[in-house]
């Protein structure tokens, strides 16, 4: 992908950290320095350091007036049969873009069968859905349209109704120029669009990676430790998005084979799910693909027992036996990336 | 000395053989959740061969139309290898990181 940067003024959220400017102050967090010491603690946080730009596709490069009609389809329920349901229903910006559920809720109140993800930071995600089926924003945008569980409206339908509105028509124009005719692509496009711009903001984490040593407590800092080390959760949940966007079983109940419908025949899918993201998490349980587990200790817990062995469980889950301290500094570090974001505005929508 | 000549002749005789006796076959390595290559171009018949040099578990894989192919789990420090037969242009993928991709056109 090609990175394009985009105008700083309207996401003052973000705060872009200084690249190379580590903590000068010596924390030492291995109280025994001996042959399996763990490694400096400044080589793991260099691994955290937030980007400076969002990077935007070659295909679909950003402009302010596709963002624009973006946003103003992504917060519009007439996109869906009931005129209801807007993307915004469940990856509403109130619940970190999630919508705070064990699962979403479809047409005519279905309950759909896995947990609406959040929105946040998916310009830099490599996968889409909890089963990863789908390799770029605009192939998923179109889905939860389509989907008769979902919204339930269909492109023959809504070309028509989007083009029946005179504002529409002319956000069509600004944003792509061309033919005035709206098409399924192109709302894929200005969805997208909209969606890169969606950032977690600067977090307490994010100001101790960039020198602050006091923005987070020792306890949180034992924890950035442990999450590194002995717990081995950055072996799916690393980088400053505090995930790789791989997919894995982490052995958890219940019959939904995840990635395995899409892949049968793979022995390693089966059960498995998209690692999520973890930034803002403390305000996106309940947690799992299933909403099953309702708080950050319950997920640490179930970590800690290795999950359900089964030939598809993912060779980096294994019983940790973490102690108690390990346990709540795990959770104070996770508390430390959550960001202050300002609102977000409701739209006016096109009339 | 005379072992020599031998050699000399049997490696000639090698050389010519090789090219008709192998076909092509080209090395990739995973490292850092990433193959080496983003993109290939092979003639059909050759092989890919990829290299773990992580320290934790891969799995090759494509799902283009046509010409899906599943390697299995790839333990960290193994090898695996894959003959394309057919031409094409193919997505191949690691099914456990889908970050890692690699283009192959097959001639």
């Amino acid at each position: 992908m090609q990175p394009r940067s985009i105008g700083i003024a309207a996401f003052c959220s973000l705060a872009f950290a200084a690249v190379g400017v580590l903590a000068v102050g010596q924390t030492s967090l291995a109280g025994n320095v001996g042959p399996d010491s763990v490694p400096d603690i400044h080589t793991l946080m260099a691994e955290y350091e937030r980007p400076s730009w969002i990077p935007f596709p070659e295909e679909n490069p950003h402009s302010q007036a596709k963002e624009a009609l973006g946003r103003a389809l992504y917060f519009d329920p007439r996109l869906s049969r009931s005129n209801m349901q807007s993307c915004a229903s469940c990856h509403n910006p109130s619940f970190a873009w999630g919508d705070g559920l064990p699962k979403g809720v479809g047409d005519r109140m279905n309950q759909l069968g896995r947990r609406s993800p959040t929105i946040l930071n998916s310009a830099w995600a490599e996968a889409f859905m909890w089963d990863g089926r789908f390799e770029t924003l605009e192939e998923q945008a179109l889905g939860p349209i389509q989907s008769g569980v979902e919204m339930n409206m269909s492109m023959v339908d809504l070309l028509p109704k989007l083009q029946a509105i005179a504002e529409y028509r002319d956000m069509f124009a600004a944003a792509f120029g061309g033919s005035p005719e709206i098409t399924a692509e192109k709302i894929a496009m200005a969805i997208a669009t909209y969606e890169r711009t969606v950032v977690s903001g600067t977090a307490p984490f994010d100001r101790w990676i960039a020198g602050e040593e006091t923005a987070i407590s020792e306890a949180a800092k034992r924890g950035f430790v442990v999450f590194n080390e002995k717990g081995n959760c950055a072996a799916c949940h690393s980088d400053w998005r505090f995930t790789d966007d791989s997919l894995h079983d982490i052995g958890l109940p219940g019959a939904d084979i995840g990635r395995g419908k899409q892949l049968p025949t793979v022995a390693k899918m089966q059960y498995a799910f998209k690692t999520p993201g973890l930034r803002n998490i403390d305000r996106r349980g309940p947690y799992m693909h299933d909403g099953s587990v309702p708080t950050l200790e319950a997920v640490i817990e179930h970590y800690d027992t290795g999950g359900v062995a089964r030939p598809s469980l993912s060779d980096e889950m294994k019983p940790l036996g973490l102690t108690e301290q390990e346990k709540a500094d795990l959770v104070a570090f996770l508390k430390t990336l959550t960001s202050e974001d300002p609102p977000v505005e409701f739209v006016m929508l096109p009339r | 000395m005379k072992n020599r000549s031998l050699g000399i002749a049997a490696g000639m005789i090698a050389i010519v053989l090789a090219p008709a006796a192998f076909a092509g076959e080209v090395v990739i390595t995973q490292e850092n959740k990433a193959f080496s290559e983003k993109s290939i171009s092979i003639k059909s018949g050759d092989a890919v061969k990829f290299v773990n040099k992580d320290d934790i578990v891969h799995d090759v894989h494509s799902t283009t139309d046509g010409y899906g192919f599943d390697l299995g789990s790839q333990q960290p420090g193994t090898e695996t290898s894959y003959t394309f037969a057919q031409p094409g242009k193919i997505k191949v993928r690691c099914a456990i990181h889908p970050k890692m991709k690699l283009e192959v056109t097959v001639e």
